[in-house]
């Protein structure tokens, strides 16, 4: 299984902080499985954006990071604290 | 080196204190305090709320005060976040580095905040007359944090 989460205005726009994916071979880095998401449908065009970060296992990656079965992958729009 | 995540607020003067009681060789104690103001883009500010990601934000916060620590000889950091609802006037963050000498002090806090800034998992979003919304990401942050590469 994948734990996929999404948080802030990606949260609000998904109407989901996240969900439980099944893991396959394809999805073998967070763009694969960010592209599968994209694929559901309008709403899920905010993961397109330029700005967008991502983590696998609460650490900050780029899009090409691989994913492996067991992987917890955020989506987020930049951050803004401080 | 404290972190701390917390809805309570707390006072940047203790905080600081406590930095420099710590160890009496340090020589010099920096500290940054961030505010909410009560305005933002041309818009009146009520309020804010901070969202982050619990468990990542820790982590995050600990590898930037690692990295400062690779830099500068620093005997104390502390960053103190706040999360949840807060209203103008009420301070956001402190970061406090405790040095020998000065120099390692300034830069080590400049050097945290840029990084915290651009990539610690917090959003901001903020009550304005006009309804909520989120804040977005400025720029001039990440032209800030690149400083450092």
């Amino acid at each position: 299984m994948i734990e996929v989460r999404f948080f802030a205005r990606y949260r609000e726009a998904l109407d989901s902080d996240g969900e439980s994916l099944a893991w396959s071979a394809e999805l073998d880095s967070l763009d694969a499985l960010r592209r599968q998401l994209l694929a559901r449908g309008e709403a899920w065009q905010v993961l397109a954006e330029k700005g967008l970060m991502c983590a696998r296992n609460q650490e900050l990656c780029s899009l090409a990071e691989p994913l492996a079965d067991g992987d917890e992958v955020a989506f987020f729009p930049p951050v803004t604290g401080g | 080196m404290a972190i701390r995540v917390q809805v309570a607020a707390f006072q940047p003067g203790v905080e600081l204190e406590a930095l420099h009681a710590a160890n009496a060789g340090i020589g010099a104690v920096v500290g940054f305090v961030g505010y909410v103001r009560d305005y933002n883009d041309g818009n009146a500010v009520a309020a804010l709320t901070l969202e982050h990601y619990p468990g990542m934000t820790e982590k995050a916060l600990a590898g930037i005060v690692e990295q400062a620590g690779q830099r500068w000889p620093l005997l104390g950091v502390e960053i103190v976040h706040r999360v949840g609802h807060l209203l103008p006037g009420e301070p956001i963050v402190f970061v406090g580095t405790a040095s020998s000498h000065r120099q390692a002090a300034f830069d080590a806090c400049n050097f945290i905040m840029d990084y915290l800034k651009t990539r610690a998992p917090f959003w901001k979003r903020e009550d304005t007359p006009e309804g909520a919304r989120w804040v977005d990401g400025r720029d001039s942050d990440q032209s800030a944090a690149r400083r450092w590469d």
